[in-house]
């Protein structure tokens, strides 16, 4: 099973360290994974041209071919001007309309507040499901005061992310075996 | 009325809808047995389908330029020109020439020598190319992507219009009073515009009075008809006769005894095939769907295909359909067996419903 984490934010530092945070729980909790962290801090992405996504090439092409290659995709997401960031809507404007379907995307919003907290329900949700992707129905929401020192301390935060993590990896045996029928029953 | 000065193919409506085959020119291996042939093998394969096709009676068969990893038919022009050599009958065509990234004189002094060497049986479809990979090969910038092919096609078809010409642009140098030769046969070659995607290339070609080739890869039949309707409309907008130009559709097809052998056959070809070339397989449900007649897939058996066409006819009222039935490493046989079924069964069937 590939899980991909895709930390959505060239800056800031909540959603990279949420975003290794669950990095770790995976390799801990499920050593039989195989676990990639996209880190748009760490790499340089052009913008969306409209070209098939195998056409880019370096960090991009990366990017892109290390997500349509996964089974579940954990997305970070800080907010910015009460919406996702413009980093993250390129990625999925690199990708191909229908480029999550048969994947199992989970979600995990950090924010300076609670002013925003509907930014997942609002903004990033629509655009999972139009890429056809296959929802973790509950998402993390982290704030500012969770944090401390590139850390999280509210346990329950902690609690929610090894749900999300189990939730998704759960799905996506079910899903696959279900898929798994359904195409056998296609008899070609 | 505007006076259309585009050179438009003429189909004689007594013969019914023209059938056509077309290859891409992947190479790729077969994924039911992992069989990889050699280029040289599946360009000779390439060479020997459109002789097939000529035998079987077919009336078109066209040869695609890519210029991505997976495919042989780069120099697209030559492979025409070789089977131009051991064809006598059929129509010929390109599908698509990648204007955008050629010099447009370049290309007509190919096809019209081809046109020449085949006695008038060269088409050209000048496409936009949908993997861009080329433009980097060939020294093109991408973001030019849709002013290169717009300046260079409308250059093409007044190469095509005039034989000395005077002509400045933004990608070319100047053209003074330059003497355009070969000149073709009939005076013009026949230049088609290929589609793919939504209706706004479909409006362009409208409103240039040029002949359409509509793609079309899966969903509904329905679906495509907003294309044709964008089409003609925007000819009629634009003052020409877009009730009467001729439209042309393109897309996947396979034919076996029985509908379940043919997407049991196909499947995987098409599946592995574009996983390779695009990125993405094909869902296996949307596939499951070919046998109904309402999808645009002509999978099936003969006469499932038979009655697919005669519907897309219904609701297009287009001119040629061209079928691509090598996709994804099809090995020779089948290929053989699908011009056997299209010959013997298909043909005379669609030719006798859609006669007019």
């Amino acid at each position: 099973m590939k899980i991909t984490l895709l930390s959505g934010s060239v800056v800031g530092t909540k959603t990279q360290t949420t975003m290794t945070i669950i990095q770790k729980k995976i390799q801990e909790q499920y050593p039989e994974t195989s676990v990639t962290l996209l880190d748009l801090k760490q790499l340089t992405l052009q913008f969306s041209d409209g070209r098939n996504y195998l056409d880019y090439t370096d960090d991009t092409r990366f990017v892109t071919t290390t997500l349509m290659d996964s089974d579940i995709i954990l997305i970070g997401s800080p907010t910015f001007q009460a919406s996702i960031p413009g980093t993250l809507k390129n990625v999925f404007d690199l990708l191909p309309q229908s480029a999550f379907e048969n994947k199992v995307v989970g979600l995990v919003m950090t924010a300076g507040s609670a002013k925003h907290f509907l930014v997942a329900e609002m903004h990033l949700k629509p655009i999972i499901h139009y890429m056809k992707g296959n929802l973790v129905a509950n998402y993390v929401f982290i704030e500012e005061r969770d944090f401390h020192q590139a850390t999280i301390v509210n346990d329950d935060v902690l609690l929610r992310l090894d749900k999300l993590i189990e939730d998704a990896i759960v799905l996506t045996k079910a899903y696959k075996q279900v898929w798994a029928e359904q195409e056998a029953s296609y008899d070609f | 009325m505007t006076e259309n000065l585009n050179y438009i193919p003429q189909f004689d409506a007594s013969k019914g809808l023209e059938f056509g085959l077309y290859t891409l020119g992947d190479h790729l291996a077969d994924p039911h047995t992992g069989t990889l042939i050699s280029p040289q093998q599946r360009l000779q394969n390439i060479k020997k389908m459109a002789v097939l096709a000529e035998q079987a009676g077919l009336d078109t068969f066209i040869v695609g330029e890519s210029h991505q990893d997976h495919f042989v038919t780069q120099a697209h022009a030559i492979v025409l020109a070789a089977i131009a050599e051991a064809t006598k009958t059929i129509t010929l065509s390109s599908g698509a020439t990648i204007i955008s990234t050629s010099d447009p004189v370049r290309v007509f002094e190919n096809f019209s020598t081809i046109d020449l060497l085949s006695n008038g049986r060269i088409e050209l479809v000048a496409g936009r190319a949908s993997r861009v990979g080329l433009f980097e090969l060939l020294g093109y910038d991408l973001a030019d992507y849709e002013e290169l092919f717009e300046e260079k096609f409308d250059l093409l078809l007044k190469l095509n219009q005039q034989e000395t010409i005077t002509w400045e642009g933004k990608f070319r140098k100047p053209l003074r009073n330059a003497h355009i030769l070969p000149r073709p046969l009939n005076k013009q070659l026949p230049i088609w515009r290929a589609v793919g995607g939504g209706p706004g290339s479909a409006v362009r070609a409208g409103r240039a009075g040029v002949p359409m080739y509509m793609a079309h890869l899966a969903g509904a039949a329905q679906s495509f008809k907003y294309t044709i309707d964008a089409y003609r409309q925007s000819a009629n907008d634009a003052g020409f006769d877009g009730d009467h130009l001729p439209i042309a559709t393109a897309g996947l097809f396979y034919v076996a005894d029985t509908t379940q052998e043919a997407l049991r056959e196909y499947y995987q070809h098409v599946n592995a095939g574009l996983v390779l070339t695009n990125g993405q397989g094909f869902p296996k449900q949307a596939f499951a769907q070919a046998p109904d007649k309402r999808s645009i897939l002509n999978v099936g058996s003969p006469q499932q295909v038979i009655e697919k066409i005669l519907y897309q006819h219904e609701l297009f009222g287009h001119q040629r359909y061209i079928a691509q039935l090598d996709f994804g490493g099809v090995p020779f046989d089948k290929i053989m067996k699908n011009i056997e079924l299209i010959g013997n069964e298909i043909l005379p069937a669609v030719k006798k419903y859609t006669a007019k």
